[in-house]
């Protein structure tokens, strides 16, 4: 959520009553705003030798963009508190009849297809709202913008240059201009290597570096304006002075170029000579069809319907008193001739959040109260209560590890690719394993497969602690399998480890013994079980009959000091499989892990006891 | 050699009970000097826990003399030792012949300088050195030899002014004064520590003495195992669920795609959701199948499906402008570890959709998930990777926000939480959203204590499911409560292998209610 400083007295004088922080909290929780500070108490910084005055800093939820300046917040507070109603914004044309024009090149599909303008006219600058123009831009850069991806703004001083202008794309080679603030002419590719390093710009040079061509706009003298979106040409910088403010727009989303040019034009033609005046700016792009004027302010009208917003809200409101409600959200709303249910509802240029009705639903809660809202059963229907079947499982062989005496731990379920192959000395046949693209860190690099990582981590972490240490977990590892339309599947597993003077081997094969006891899988001896064969193919002899159970093989694997390790193999309904196995650690993998003791684990995956 | 004062401390209690008889009270440091003040504690512990004996432990410091100082006090101070050799020596000695006398290098050129200064030598002829006076005093041998004899010294400002010098040091050392106790005897009685099976057969229960058992210490150490208490206050929101009436969702799945985690909520392609910031990505494998059934009792329409999350999100439907974007294949086709349980409700309501309940509609429905969610966070104090999202779906026909309201307040009532306050927010899957916040006694404030809403239609029409259709979703972290009410300050010491395994082996049973 972003974040906006306002100045205090400012925006107290300008709501026209002062609150206390209580009750400027109370007011912005109502509304759905966040108070995150009041600075009038803390330290503040001091800016060319002047303490900076008191601040507000207030959260605006992701998606009102208009609120995203001094203006818009005092503006929508005034409207919610009916102290104001909303702005009528007018396009108005020049005397002249004649409206600047941006003529597109088909060139500019090849990287940043849109543009769109607006004029504003005698506009009065004071440095507060100076500052908060500019501030509104790079909120707007940051957030609906995506960084200047989806669009770029560059706002001129009109008197500086003459249009009609153009939206050009041109090798970079070709593009020479005095960039914003700088002294001397770069052509595009220098200044790619200028800004490599810069602070603020180097983050969007990415967006137009490895492209063709680049994006311009030119004046009729050929005066270039901005290369979006990486900066604007020296020339025709805005300063405290400008009176004519020419703003335009370039982007790849056009539905946001559009929003990004209404959300300008609402807050900042309130300072304007004729107050909520918009110049219109005529753009001419015949090769994709985007010939238009801009900016379109003219409300859109929805349509909400009268029971739908009561039912939701759980009100029995009449139509008329719904339209009050929703005046104190700028939404200006009235009963439809055509029905009594439908009310007729005129969203404002800067309100692109209202999608649906349920958006204008809300506001007609939020204009009630959420806390006024009439409180209701929930209980409309009974419904059965459920556990998923691998939880309760997964919970059993839980409350079984910890009555044996073992702690359970919750270690982290993505790791380094090390911890769970090359350290346990195994390899990764590259099927195995699902692989983060992009982590921050190496130890996030894959999802586990085998719980054995974590296990030995806490030990490593808990040296400290008297041994010995018995530790076990009962969570999910997930593998690749490309047959899912998700490409990879979880399995539940159930792992302990013993670390202590001793190698614990007995200890954690009695562990097994106790959890497949209580899921009442019997113990097949080596008699019973083995005879002389070897692999999988085990003949059970108890009246000539597979039996149901468990057995264990000795298996000489890296991962474990040779002699003292076996696999565990279960025979369900006649179906026998290998669930996991069980052995003393060799001691390179203690090395890796940085354990100065013997340990033995043991992992075993749960799901074929569901 | 062993001599009978190395005797071994096992009848040292004896040889105490012996000297008590004989002299009362006794002072351990007259009586036994050269045993440790260990082992005699040792002792005295033994004879006083049977009240043979009572003691009381006198700390003092005393002044030990270091090695250099011992040799002063032998053969006299450096200076004193330069000044004799000259005095002995008619004619004087050269330095040479000094060094040559007194036997050690560093003693002339030490001492050489000291005696100038303290004009008892002086220089003679052809660069001999020669005595200037008689006799001279020795006071730092004399000082040595006073603490040598009584471990401390009458001026206090002497012992600082050796200790200086590095002559001497202090050291601590503990005496005790020893009386006799109400049971004193010259025998060790022996004294049972148990009731056996062996004396109620025998019974010598009924002589034998018994030793106290001490009242004061703890039990023995049950070396008990222990559940993890994020799982016990996972176990307690699981009871809160299932009283409601609530359907566990199978969670076990943590790759989802951009498709079941984002387009299906309705969250826009370019949301900085799915940034590479904020989500992990899969890099192998690489992309996922267009969403479609997986087994044999689901019957849902993931075609239709497909197409509607499409539109709405590009052109709007179900009465929605949509964002008016174009939709990628691709990005919704990518992997990603979910960033929310949600996406399994999704998956779940979009099975509902395909549910036929008595009346041939989708049947109400409570579902719910406590499971593991992944962010791309750079983790600090209160940011982990990987957190639990604790979620809660409540599907029905006519709901309105004052039951979701109500809800929340049984819910949260249930772990104690009571007051609560909702507001306005913004989240792109529900529409209206509201965050509880619930007044915290000890931060003296309003603290968040989870979010909610009802999903939004353009993400349940376009599962199919019917208009007058609402559902209440709702979702916290299992981690922060639980932090919050075990003090504990850094996720890293709750989640994760830095966690203490004395805090999981100690962690109380969690009871909500009880606050």
């Amino acid at each position: 959520m972003p974040t906006i400083s306002v100045d205090k007295a400012e925006l107290y004088k300008a709501l026209g009553q002062e609150y206390t922080t209580d009750e400027f909290e109370t007011l912005c929780f109502e509304f759905g705003i966040e108070l995150d500070e009041d600075t009038s108490n803390s330290e503040r910084p001091i800016v060319n030798g002047k303490q900076e005055a008191p601040q507000l800093k207030i959260e605006i939820p992701a998606n009102r963009y208009d609120m995203l300046c001094f203006e818009g917040i005092a503006l929508m507070l005034n409207i919610f508190r009916e102290k104001t109603p909303m702005p009528n914004y007018r396009l108005v044309t020049p005397k002249s009849g004649e409206l600047e024009i941006i003529t597109v090149h088909p060139d500019t599909l090849k990287v940043r297809p849109y543009v769109s303008g607006s004029i504003l006219r005698n506009v009065k600058f004071t440095q507060e709202s100076y500052d908060s123009f500019i501030s509104l831009q790079d909120k707007l850069h940051q957030n609906l913008a995506r960084n200047r991806t989806l669009v770029a703004i560059g706002t001129h001083d009109l008197d500086t240059i003459k249009g009609p202008f153009t939206y050009e794309a041109l090798p970079p080679k070709d593009i020479v201009f005095t960039p914003l603030n700088q002294k001397k002419e770069m052509n595009g590719e220098e200044m790619m290597a200028h800004y490599e390093n810069d602070k603020h710009l180097a983050k969007f040079l990415h967006i137009i570096r490895d492209k063709p061509v680049y994006p311009v706009i030119y004046d009729s003298q050929r005066i270039v304006c901005s290369m979006p979106p990486i900066i604007n040409g020296d020339h025709s910088k805005i300063s405290l002075n400008t009176t004519n403010v020419f703003i335009e727009m370039t982007g790849t989303d056009r539905t946001k170029l559009e929003i990004v040019n209404n959300i300008i034009v609402a807050m900042f033609s309130q300072y304007c000579a004729e107050p909520f005046t918009i110049e219109p700016v005529k753009i001419i792009s015949e090769h994709n069809g985007e010939t238009r004027q801009t900016p379109d302010i003219s409300p859109r009208v929805a349509q909400a319907e009268v029971d739908y917003v009561n039912n939701c809200c759980g009100l029995s409101e009449t139509p008329e008193r719904i339209c009050e409600l929703l005046k104190k959200m700028c939404l200006t709303a009235t009963p439809s001739s055509s029905s009594k249910n439908i009310l007729d509802v005129s969203i404002p240029p800067s309100r692109a959040d209202v999608l649906h009705q349920c958006d204008i639903m809300e506001d007609v809660a939020i204009a009630y109260g959420f806390n006024n809202l009439p409180r209701t059963s929930p209980n409309k229907s009974s419904t059965i209560a459920q556990p998923l079947m691998v939880n309760k499982l997964g919970d059993i062989v839980r409350m079984e590890a910890a009555m044996a005496g073992w702690s359970e731990v919750m270690p982290l379920i993505l790791c380094s690719h090390d911890e769970n192959f090359a350290w346990l000395n195994r390899k990764d046949d590259g099927s195995t394993a699902v692989r983060l693209a992009n982590p921050k860190t190496a130890e996030y690099q894959i999802v586990r497969t085998s719980l054995l990582p974590g296990l030995l981590k806490t030990i490593r972490e808990n040296k400290k602690h008297s041994v010995p240490i018995k530790v076990f977990e009962v969570s999910d590892v997930a593998f690749k399998d490309v047959s899912l339309e998700r490409k990879s599947r979880n399995e539940r597993h159930f792992a302990a480890a013993w670390y202590g003077k001793t190698s614990g081997f007995e200890v954690v094969h009695g562990l097994l013994d106790r959890v497949l006891l209580m899921l009442k899988t019997a113990f097949l001896t080596h008699e019973e079980g083995l005879e002389d064969k070897k692999g999988l193919d085990y003949e059970v002899r108890q009246d000539h009959q597979k039996v149901d159970g468990y057995w264990i093989e000795e298996i000489d694997e890296e991962t474990f000091f040779q002699g003292h390790a076996a696999a565990i193999y279960l025979r369900v309904g006649g179906k026998q499989v290998r669930i996991g196995e069980f052995g003393i650690l060799h001691p390179t993998v203690l090395e890796k892990f940085e354990l100065r003791y013997p340990v033995s684990t043991l992992e075993i995956n749960l799901e074929v006891f569901l | 050699m062993a001599n009978a004062q190395d005797a071994p401390s096992g009848d040292l209690p004896s040889k105490i009970l012996k000297a008590l008889s004989q002299q009362e009270p006794i002072l351990s440091a007259d009586t036994f000097p050269s045993y440790k003040s260990t082992e005699l504690k040792g002792a005295l512990d033994r004879l006083a826990s049977r009240s043979m004996v009572t003691y009381e432990t006198i700390d003092r410091e005393e002044a030990v003399l270091e090695a250099e100082a011992l040799e002063i006090a032998a053969n006299g101070s450096h200076e004193a030792r330069v000044f004799e050799a000259l005095r002995t020596a008619v004619a004087g000695l050269t330095v040479s012949e000094l060094e040559a006398v007194v036997g050690d290098k560093n003693v002339v050129k030490v001492g050489q300088g000291k005696a100038f200064k303290s004009k008892w030598i002086a220089k003679g002829k052809e660069g001999r050195l020669v005595a200037s006076t008689d006799s001279i005093q020795d006071t730092t041998r004399e000082q040595l030899k006073i603490i040598q004899e009584t471990q401390t010294h009458p001026d206090p400002k002497i012992i600082a002014d050796l200790k200086k010098r590095k002559l001497v040091k202090m050291q601590k050392i503990i005496h005790f004064k020893i009386v006799k106790g109400p049971k004193f005897a010259l025998e060790i009685t022996k004294e049972e520590t148990d009731l056996t099976a062996d004396m109620l057969s025998s019974g010598a229960w009924k002589t034998a003495a018994f030793k106290p058992y001490n009242f004061k210490s703890l039990g023995a150490d049950q070396n008990a195992g222990a559940l993890h208490p994020l799982n016990k206050v996972r176990h307690e929101f699981r009871q809160i669920f299932f009283e409601m009436g609530f359907e566990e969702m199978p969670t076990n799945r943590y790759v989802e795609t951009g498709f079941w985690n984002f387009d299906a909520l309705f969250v826009p392609q370019q949301h900085p959701a799915r940034d590479l910031q904020d989500t992990f990505y899969i890099s192998d494998p690489k992309t996922a199948d267009k969403p479609h059934a997986e087994s044999e009792d689901d019957r849902g329409d993931y075609e239709s499906y497909w197409k509607n999350v499409q539109e709405v999100h590009q052109e709007g439907k179900y009465g929605s402008i949509g964002y008016r974007y174009p939709w990628a294949e691709d990005e919704s086709l990518r992997l990603v570890l979910r960033t929310h349980t949600t996406a399994i409700s999704t998956a779940m309501l979009h099975k509902l959709a395909s549910k036929k309940g008595p009346d041939g509609r989708p049947p109400p429905a409570r579902y719910f998930s406590i499971d593991r969610v992944f962010r791309n966070e750079t983790v600090d104090a209160t940011h982990l990777a990987e957190f639990h999202q604790v979620e809660g779906v409540i599907a029905d026909y006519g709901l309105s926000l004052g039951g979701l309201m109500e809800f929340m307040e049984i819910f949260f009532h249930k772990m104690g939480i009571e007051d609560l306050r909702f507001k306005p927010a913004y989240n792109p899957y529900t529409e209206p959203s509201m965050e509880i916040f619930s007044f915290h006694k000890g931060l003296d404030k309003l603290v968040e204590i989870g979010n909610s809403g009802m999903f939004r239609p353009e993400m349940l029409e376009a599962m199919g499911l019917p208009k007058d259709m609402r559902v209440f979703g709702w979702g916290l972290s299992l981690e922060r409560p639980t932090m919050i009410k075990y003090k504990v300050n850094n996720i890293r010491e709750l989640l994760g292998h830095k966690v203490d395994l004395s805090f999981i082996e100690r962690n109380p049973a969690v009871r909500l209610e009880k606050s």
